[in-house]
């Protein structure tokens, strides 16, 4: 393949991992942000999401479009719900502790991902995609002195994987808003700022962590249900995907919404890249110094706030 | 046990003396009865290590279901030597390091005979070492080339299943007159995939093709696309032999790459083993081959004995569990448990083997097996043991996709399968 082509291939396939990288790590550091907590389980919350994406595709009728987006629905909601009840049975009982609560969360994550494995199974198990048309992208170029359009053999994308990178914009930007702009934004900020003194104003502190912590969670499955129509549902799928969300929040800076966005960007895009054109193992150890460098010289991440 | 002893009662002289004379009278007894009495109550025990968790659980669930079948099968025939079997199953987690202990708790704590079932070949590397310290007799079952190649020791064999150097070098021929000399491999980068690449490439160029890319996949990879424009466009037939949770991804992203027009693919049925190939996705895979060690589709010749191997593990006519048409089995590797189980029961009747202290004598006896006739414990078609290798030949089938059912279109016979020995395991002393 030409070198033009096979850019542009790898720079949409590595936008499609930026997309559900960002959506995943932003409710990692979601949690963090406000909560203090490092979440060793959110892998688990995006398995779990494409496990209940697959048990309600499976159980719901009326063709691939309609249960597609009665899991986009309803699997967020109930990863969800589980999450607000691990924050009230644990997390708040820890006093939201930050070494307490990463063992706390390590016991989750294994809870989990045995539950799967004695309920779902071993297997990985696929979802019909709502709509999967194969898009052959045209390329430029200059033949017989003008520039002339032709179709490269391989340079494809499909409708579905579009929508997953449109899909995770139009979330994030929701996400962006309802911290901003919403009264319930303006309440976590304030316990993000200073819990004691928003307590102190009659915020319901433990209420809003609950919410947070479900969010968080929701943010992780609704990545898990996007994935997986184009990978399978596996209770195993969570270990890489927490270990390249911690790349993302911690290159990001903990905390940064913005931070991490961009920094999901920069290793989606460049593990497409460097993978395709070098190789994937040179991407992984990019990264890995990356996150080396940034502890070092920026240990607040990229773009987080000074730790207070 | 102590603790519970306080608080009872103390024993009254009468019964202590009651239990000190029954023991006296064993004591007593001469040394030959007490030896008879185990031989016929006590059962063979045999350790499986089961792939229960971790990525091996799709196979370790059916080799588990293969495996007690036989052994129900066995016990209903009088067991061996008049002793029944007994599966001790432990979980390893497919891993290499739980699998070391795992075969260390079956010689030390269960007090097994024999270690039996593993799959996965860094778990078979890494418990192959302690089983040798151990002594345990470990016939695994992994189709991989570490046993014949010399890697690994005197205890351990593989009886019931080919190995990949056989596999591979008998679908060359295939591949080159029917489906194009110009090749493409796609196979994961750790030792499973660089067995095949080191020995398909070598057997396409003594058929007079050759390989012209190869791509290797990190084993973890979850996406594939990136990885495609570098399959050249002369490529005439694809090979595949991915593994693991990310393989329907694999297979549907190829097809989205290719579109309409796609070159010749082949592949290795581990990709899809206890994969459903009605699974969305797959239907791009109409018209490709497929190396299977065991059809999994009963095929229009089926014999009698592969009937039966069906009905005795509870598997349909489309591979798939009776109880759950959606529950797809290892269809092509499972049938090794079966065969296994049948080899050792072979050899502990010809060894006369009596306990622990005849595991060497058992294992000469399975060195000595040569022809294995397709039978009811052989179901899989006849074998060729070779004792010198620990390793087993047999025939191997390629399958086309044909209405999304696996029909065979190739059978390569015992001959393609065989290679010089590269070991001599009986010159290894015990």
């Amino acid at each position: 393949m030409d070198f033009g082509p096979y850019l542009m291939l790898a720079t949409l396939e590595g936008a499609v991992l930026a997309a559900v990288l960002a959506l995943m790590a932003s409710g990692l550091s979601l949690v963090f942000g406000v909560m203090r907590v490092v979440n060793v389980a959110h892998g688990e919350l995006y398995m779990l999401g494409a496990v209940f994406a697959w048990w309600v595709t499976s159980f719901v009728g009326g063709g691939p479009a309609v249960a597609f987006v009665a899991a986009l629905i309803i699997a967020p909601l109930i990863v969800g719900a589980l999450a607000v009840l691990a924050d009230i049975t644990i997390l708040k009982r820890l006093e939201y502790d930050p070494e307490r609560t990463i063992v706390a969360t390590i016991g989750l994550l294994y809870i989990m991902q045995q539950v799967t494995l004695m309920t779902y199974g071993a297997d990985a198990r696929p979802v019909v995609p709502p709509f999967n048309t194969r898009l052959a992208i045209p390329w430029l170029e200059w033949a017989d002195g003008g520039l002339q359009v032709f179709w490269p053999w391989g340079l494809s994308i499909t409708s579905y994987k579009l929508f997953v990178i449109v899909a995770a914009v139009v979330v994030l930007l929701g996400i962006r808003l309802m911290m901003t702009r919403s009264r319930i934004g303006l309440l976590m900020r304030a316990s993000q700022l200073d819990s004691e003194t928003a307590q102190a104003f009659g915020i319901p502190v433990e209420r809003i962590y609950a919410l947070v912590f479900g969010i968080g969670a929701a943010l992780a499955a609704l990545a898990g249900v996007l994935i997986v129509p184009i990978q399978q549902a596996h209770y195993l799928m969570g270990g890489d995907a927490l270990l390249l969300s911690f790349i993302v929040v911690i290159i990001g800076g903990l905390g940064s919404l913005g931070g991490t966005i961009v920094a999901a960007l920069l290793i989606g895009l460049s593990d497409g890249i460097i993978s395709v054109f070098f190789s994937p193992t040179l991407a992984k150890i990019i990264a890995t110094i990356l996150v080396a460098l940034v502890l070092v010289f920026r240990p607040q991440g990229l773009f987080g706030g000074r730790a207070r | 046990m102590s603790k519970t002893s306080e608080s009872k009662p103390p024993i009254s002289r009468r019964s202590a003396l009651k239990t000190l004379g029954v023991g006296a009278g064993a004591a007593a007894l001469p040394m030959w009865a007490r030896y008879a009495n185990a031989q016929t109550s006590e059962p063979i025990r045999i350790g499986f290590q089961k792939h229960a968790t971790g990525i091996g659980a799709s196979y370790g669930r059916w080799y588990d279901r293969t495996s007690q079948a036989a052994v129900k099968m066995i016990n209903a025939g009088g067991g061996i030597n008049g002793r029944m079997v007994e599966l001790v199953t432990e979980d390893d987690g497919t891993d290499p390091k739980r699998g070391a202990e795992v075969v260390e708790k079956f010689a030390t704590q269960h007090k097994c005979d024999v270690a039996f079932g593993t799959l996965f070949s860094h778990v078979v590397i890494g418990s192959a070492p302690r089983a040798g310290e151990l002594k345990l007799p470990y016939f695994v079952v992994s189709e991989g080339h570490h046993v014949a190649s010399g890697m690994l020791n005197r205890y351990t064999l593989q009886p019931g299943i080919t190995d990949v150097k056989s596999q591979v070098q008998a679908m060359a021929p295939f591949v080159a007159s029917n489906l194009g000399k110009k090749v493409t491999m796609i196979f994961p980068d750790f030792a499973f995939g660089h067995d095949h690449r080191d020995y398909f490439s070598a057997a396409i160029e003594a058929q007079g093709g050759e390989v012209v890319q190869m791509i290797a996949i990190p084993p973890a990879e979850t996406s594939f696309t990136k990885y495609f424009p570098k399959i050249p466009r002369e490529t005439e037939v694809i090979y595949h032999v991915m593994v693991g949770p990310a393989v329907l991804t694999f297979v549907k992203e190829l097809g989205e790459f290719f579109g309409p027009s796609r070159p010749e693919i082949f592949g290795f049925i581990d990709s899809l083993e206890a994969v459903d190939l009605a699974s969305p996705g797959l239907e791009y895979l109409e018209g490709t081959y497929f190396w299977e060690g065991n059809p999994r589709y009963a095929q229009a010749d089926q014999s009698e004995y592969d009937k039966n191997f069906r009905a005795a593990v509870g598997v349909d006519e489309n591979g798939a569990s009776v109880n759950d048409s959606k529950d797809i089995s290892t269809y092509a590797h499972m049938f090794g448990c079966w065969e296994t189980l049948n080899i050792i029961k072979a050899g502990m009747e010809s060894s006369g083997y009596a306990g622990p202290q005849d595991r060497s004598k058992l294992i000469e006896a399975v060195e000595a097996i040569t022809d294995i006739p397709h039978s009811n414990a052989h179901p899989q078609g006849a074998k060729l043991f070779n004792g010198k290798t620990h390793q087993v030949f047999g025939q191997q089938y390629i399958t086309k996709v044909t209405n999304g059912k696996l029909i065979l279109a190739h059978t390569a016979g015992i001959e393609d399968t065989l290679y010089p020995d590269e070991v001599d395991y009986t010159k290894q002393s015990f």
